[in-house]
C-alpha cells in the first residue's frame, strides 16, 4: 500500500431534489484526498464539508461496502460502477483517479430506475420481476435431505456464477436499450441448471419474461455491455440459457 | 428472586424441544388469516420468519431500511454456516455442535436454547438445498464441508466466500412468493423506530418513511425484531452503515429487558484500519485460517523494518517466523475461536510485533497453502476474497501475505428472550442477532446463519403460534389508539428535537467520537478504570450531542442525516449502557476481557460462582439507573472448566 495525496479534485454531481423536482448538476472542490480512500469514503468527506457549509449533504445508496449488498450505483465519468473493472463503487479506491482530475458523478440513467433524490434511484422493478417467479416453490419444512439431491460440480459452480448477481442494477442502467436480461437470466439461469429449480423452469421463465416487458424494460441486443459493466462479472452465455429456456417453456404452450 | 422466567421446559435436555413443541397451543389455518404479525428487519432471522409464517397463513408486515429485502447484512457474511449433519464421518453430532457452542461461548448461554439450535440445524441445511442454494459440492455432488475456528469437526457449508449472500437470496426468494400471493407486505426504505405497546402487549410500530420523511404507524397482533446488532456502536466495525439499535434500543425503554450489552465480538481476520477519513472495516472471512497462517516476526528488529517499510516479509526466512497461534494452541492452531485469536493478535501488536506502519497488523500467509495445494485450488476457495482483499489494499494477497487486525463484528449481547423468543414484553419477539440468546460471551464462526435460520425457520413460527392461539378473538389493531398517538408523537418529537438543536458538528463527528471512547474503553481489553473513564466520556458526549448538532437538509423529506443522528442517540445510549454492563462484570469471559480477571497466560479467568448469569438490564427512566436482573444459568449437561484450547 502506497498512499499518495490528491491535493485537488473537481466533481460534478446531479442534485435532484426528489422524484418530481428537475435536476442539474453541481460542482465542488474537495481537497487532501489519500488514495487509499474509498471512493464513497470521498463522498462522505465531502458530505462533512458540506454539512460545515450548512449546506444540504448529497444523497447517494450504499450500505454493506463490501461489494455484495447491490446497494450502490453511481455512474462514475460515464461508466457504471466506476472505472475499475469487477468492482462495485463501494470497492472503487481513490487510487484509480489523477490529481486534479474532473469526476462526474451520476445516478442510474435507465426509464425503468427513477430518481428518488441526487443519486439514490428506485430499483422495485427489478423486485417485481424476482417476485413472478425467482424461486422454488417450496414451504419451510418437509422438505428431503440435503445429499438426497446430488448435484455436479461443474452444474452447481455454474449456478453459483449466475447466483452471484447482487442485484444492483449496473446491467439495465448501461444497456442502451435498457434491457434486464441479464438480470433475470442471472436467477432463470441459476434454478434451471438445479434439479430443484428444473421442476416449475417453463413457469419461471415465461413469467419472469413477461413481468420484465410489462415494467417497460428493453430487449437485449447482444451488445455484451451489461456483461463488461456487471460487477459480478455475470456472463451473457446466462442469457443465451434464459433464450432457450423461453422458447422451450413457449414451445410447450 | 428473580423477575426473569426463562420457560425452559423440564424434561432430558434431548427431548426438551420436542415436548415443548408437542404441548404448546397450535393456530387453526381459519384463524391464522385473521393475524396480523410485523417482522422489523429482512435478514436470515427476518426474512426466514416473514417467509414462513406467511406460508402458515398469517398476515405479515416486514419493514427494512434498504431498498430491498435482499440487502439486509446477513448477504455480508462470507465463510458459511454450522450443521451437525456428520457428513464428512467425523464423528460430529448435535451434542458435539451443542457442547462446542457452548464452550465457545465460555458458558455464558444457556443449554436448552443451543441444544435445540443445534438440533435444527440439519433441516436448515435441507431447506436451503431445497430452495436452490448452490452450494460447494464434491465430485460426487454431495455437499462439501469446510472447517471453522472452535470446532474439532468440518461441519461448515458454504457457497465460495457468500454464503450469507446465497442464503438470503434464497429466504428472499421464498419472501418473494409470499408477496406474490398477497401474504407479505414490504415496507423498504422504513426505519421502524419505536414499538407501541398497549394493554401490556405489543401491538405495532412507530416507523419514518425514509423517502418521504413521515413518521407513520402500523398495528399488529405480534411484533417481531430481527434488526440485528450492534456493532456500529464502535463506529468502525464490519457492520453495514445503515445497521442500527433503534428498534431494539427503543423496544429496551418500552419495557423489554437487554441482556449481556458487554458481549461484543472482534473478529480477528478484518482489513486493518488505514487512516482517520475511514468510515467502514472490511472482513476477511475466517474460513481463510483454514489455509492461512497467522504469524508476526520472532525478531523485534525486523517487525521495525516491516514498520518502516524496508522489509518484504518474503524475505523473512520460516525460522525467524512466529507462528503464535499455533505456538501457543497446538491442538487448535490457527482455528482457535474469535476471541483467543483477536486477542492473540493484540497481545503481539502491543509488544511491538506488529507488521504495517500503524502497527496494528499480523500476518495471514497463503504461501505455504499454496505450496501445497497449488493456487488454484486456493483461488478457488477463496478467489472472491483475495479479489476483495487486493481491490482494497492493492497488494496481491497471492504473493504476499494479508495484513490483518481485529475490528468489531458482531454482538452477542441483544434483546433478553425467553425459550420462546419472546421478549420480557408480551408479543414482542427478537430473532437473530436482535436477541441474546445461544452464543453466550463469544460467538463461534458459521454460527450466525444457523442461528437466524434456525429462529426464522424452525423456532420462531412454533412459539409465537403459542402466544397467538390466545388472540385470535382479537380483532385488526385499531392504530388509532391513544397509545399510538402517544407513541407516534414522541418519535416525533425526539427527531424534533435532534433536528432543531442546530448546531456545528456533523452527526458523523459525534459517532466517530462515540466510536473512539468504545474502542478504547470497552473494546478488546476493559479495565475497571477505563471503564470508568468511558462512563463519563460517554456522559459528556451525549451532552455535546444535544447541544452542538447539526442536521442539514427538510424534516419531512429524504434526511440523511437525520437518519444518522437519531440512530446515534440510541448508541450514546446503548454505549452507557455496554459500558455499566462491562463494569458490573468482575470475570473475563469470550469477548468480555477485563484485564484485572486474566490467567498467568493471559487467557480468559471466569468466576462462575459470581458471574454464571446473563445480565438483563430493565430501564426505568432516562433520569434513573437501569436495574439489574440475574438469569442464572444452569449446567447439567456441561461441565464447567478453563477453556482451553492447546
Amino acid at each position: 500500500m502506497s498512499e499518495n495525496i490528491l491535493k485537488e479534485l473537481t466533481l460534478k454531481i446531479w442534485r435532484q431534489k426528489d422524484a418530481k423536482s428537475k435536476g442539474r448538476f453541481e460542482t465542488y472542490k474537495i481537497h487532501n484526498i489519500s488514495t487509499d480512500t474509498s471512493f464513497l469514503e470521498m463522498l462522505d468527506i465531502l458530505n462533512e464539508q458540506l454539512v460545515v457549509e450548512s449546506k444540504e449533504t448529497i444523497a447517494f445508496d450504499h450500505d454493506c461496502r463490501e461489494g455484495i449488498c447491490g446497494m450502490c450505483s453511481l455512474f462514475i465519468n460515464g461508466r457504471a460502477h466506476g472505472p475499475d473493472d469487477e468492482v462495485t463503487t463501494c470497492q472503487l479506491h481513490m487510487r484509480r483517479f489523477k490529481d486534479g482530475e474532473t469526476i462526474t458523478i451520476e445516478p442510474w440513467r435507465s426509464g425503468a430506475f427513477p430518481v428518488v433524490k441526487d443519486l439514490i434511484v428506485d430499483r422495485k422493478a427489478f423486485e417485481k420481476i424476482l417476485q413472478a417467479g425467482g424461486y422454488v416453490s417450496v414451504n419451510t419444512g418437509g422438505v428431503p435431505d440435503a445429499n438426497s439431491i446430488p448435484i455436479a460440480n461443474d452444474k452447481a459452480e455454474e449456478a453459483m456464477d449466475a447466483a452471484a448477481c447482487i442485484g444492483c442494477g449496473a446491467c439495465a442502467a448501461t444497456c442502451k436499450n435498457s434491457s434486464a436480461m441479464l438480470f433475470v437470466a442471472a436467477k432463470v439461469s441459476q434454478l434451471a441448471l438445479l434439479p430443484q429449480g428444473k421442476i416449475e423452469a417453463a413457469r419461471r421463465a415465461k413469467a419472469m419474461v413477461a413481468k420484465m416487458d410489462e415494467l417497460g424494460f428493453g430487449n437485449c441486443t447482444n451488445t455484451g455491455a451489461c456483461e463488461s459493466e456487471c460487477p459480478k462479472q455475470i456472463s451473457i452465455s446466462h442469457i443465451a440459457r434464459l433464450n432457450r429456456e423461453f422458447l422451450k417453456a413457449k414451445l410447450q404452450d | 428472586m428473580s423477575a426473569l422466567d426463562s420457560k425452559i421446559p423440564a424434561g432430558p435436555l434431548a427431548e426438551k424441544w420436542s415436548n415443548h413443541k408437542a404441548h404448546i397451543n397450535v393456530v387453526s389455518p381459519a384463524n391464522k388469516k385473521k393475524l396480523d404479525i410485523i417482522i422489523v428487519g429482512t435478514g436470515l432471522a427476518g426474512g426466514s420468519a416473514a417467509a414462513s409464517l406467511a406460508e402458515l397463513g398469517y398476515n405479515v408486515t416486514v419493514f427494512c431500511y434498504q431498498d430491498s429485502p435482499r440487502r439486509a447484512h446477513s448477504i455480508a457474511a462470507q465463510g458459511g454456516i454450522n450443521a451437525a449433519k456428520n457428513y464428512t464421518n467425523d464423528n460430529d453430532s448435535v451434542f458435539r455442535l451443542f457442547y462446542e457452542t457452548i464452550k465457545g461461548g465460555d458458558y455464558r448461554a444457556r443449554e436448552a436454547n443451543v441444544y435445540r439450535l443445534a438440533e435444527v440445524s440439519g433441516a436448515i441445511i435441507d431447506q436451503c438445498v431445497a430452495q436452490g442454494v448452490p452450494f460447494a459440492r464434491e465430485y460426487g455432488g454431495l455437499l462439501s464441508n469446510r472447517s471453522f475456528g472452535g470446532a474439532l469437526v468440518s461441519r461448515t457449508f458454504y457457497a465460495r466466500g457468500q454464503t450469507g449472500q446465497q442464503l438470503l437470496l434464497g429466504c428472499y426468494g421464498a419472501m418473494n412468493r409470499q408477496i406474490k400471493a398477497g401474504k407479505i407486505k414490504v415496507y423498504n426504505r422504513h426505519e421502524v423506530i419505536d414499538v407501541v405497546i398497549v394493554d401490556g402487549k405489543a401491538r405495532g410500530v412507530i416507523a419514518r418513511d425514509m423517502v418521504s420523511g413521515r413518521i407513520e404507524r402500523f398495528g399488529a397482533h405480534a411484533v417481531v425484531l430481527g434488526s440485528g446488532g450492534f456493532g456500529n456502536v464502535f463506529f468502525l466495525s464490519t457492520n453495514a452503515m445503515g445497521c442500527n439499535v433503534s428498534a431494539a434500543w427503543n423496544a429496551y425503554k418500552k419495557g423489554a429487558y437487554f441482556a449481556n450489552p458487554c458481549f461484543v465480538q472482534i473478529h480477528p481476520t478484518c482489513i486493518p484500519v488505514h487512516g482517520e477519513q475511514q468510515s467502514k472495516l472490511t472482513l476477511m472471512s475466517e474460513s481463510l485460517r483454514n489455509d492461512g497462517r497467522v504469524w508476526v516476526p520472532k525478531k523485534i528488529e525486523d517487525a521495525k523494518k516491516l514498520q518502516a517499510g524496508t522489509l518484504n516479509p518474503n524475505d523473512i526466512p520460516d525460522e525467524d517466523r512466529d507462528f503464535y497461534l499455533e505456538r501457543r494452541y497446538p491442538a487448535f492452531g490457527n482455528l482457535v475461536p474469535r476471541d483467543v485469536a483477536s486477542r492473540a493478535a493484540k497481545e503481539r501488536c502491543d509488544a511491538g510485533y506488529g507488521v504495517n506502519n500503524t502497527g496494528k497488523a499480523v500476518f495471514l500467509d497463503f504461501k505455504y497453502a499454496i505450496e501445497q495445494l497449488g493456487r488454484d485450488t486456493i483461488e478457488k476457495r477463496y478467489g472472491n476474497l483475495f479479489q476483495m482483499y487486493e481491490k482494497i489494499t492493492d497488494v496481491d494477497p497471492y504473493k504476499n501475505p494479508m495484513m490483518i487486525y481485529p475490528a468489531i463484528h458482531y454482538s452477542m449481547g441483544g434483546l433478553w428472550v425467553d425459550y420462546n423468543l419472546m421478549t420480557t414484553v408480551k408479543g414482542l419477539y427478537s430473532i437473530g442477532e436482535c436477541n441474546f440468546s445461544d452464543h453466550g460471551a463469544n460467538r463461534l464462526g458459521a454460527s450466525a446463519l444457523m442461528q437466524g435460520l434456525a429462529d426464522g425457520y424452525f423456532i420462531l413460527p412454533y412459539t409465537i403460534g403459542d402466544y397467538l392461539a390466545k388472540e385470535i378473538a382479537t380483532p385488526k389493531i385499531n392504530t388509532n389508539l391513544p397509545e399510538f398517538d402517544e407513541a407516534e408523537k414522541q418519535v416525533d418529537e425526539r427527531l424534533h428535537k435532534l433536528y432543531n438543536i442546530k448546531g456545528t458538528k456533523s452527526p458523523d463527528h459525534f459517532h466517530k467520537e462515540l466510536g473512539h471512547i468504545m474502542w478504547n474503553y470497552v473494546g478488546m481489553a476493559r479495565d475497571a478504570e477505563g471503564l470508568q473513564k468511558a462512563e463519563k466520556l460517554i456522559a459528556e458526549l451525549k451532552e455535546e450531542f444535544y447541544k452542538d448538532l447539526r442536521i442539514v437538509g427538510d424534516f419531512t423529506a429524504m434526511n440523511n442525516e437525520l437518519e444518522k443522528a437519531a440512530r446515534i442517540a440510541d448508541f450514546i445510549e446503548l454505549a452507557a449502557l455496554m459500558a455499566k454492563d462491562a463494569l458490573e462484570r468482575n470475570e473475563s469471559c469470550g469477548g468480555h476481557f477485563r484485564t484485572e480477571y486474566a490467567t498467568p497466560e493471559g487467557e480468559t479467568q471466569r468466576d462462575d460462582e459470581h458471574y454464571k448469569y446473563v445480565s438483563a438490564w430493565e430501564f426505568k427512566g432516562d433520569k434513573e439507573e437501569p436495574l439489574l436482573h440475574k438469569e442464572d444459568l444452569i449446567f447439567e449437561n456441561v461441565e464447567l472448566t478453563q477453556r482451553s484450547y492447546k
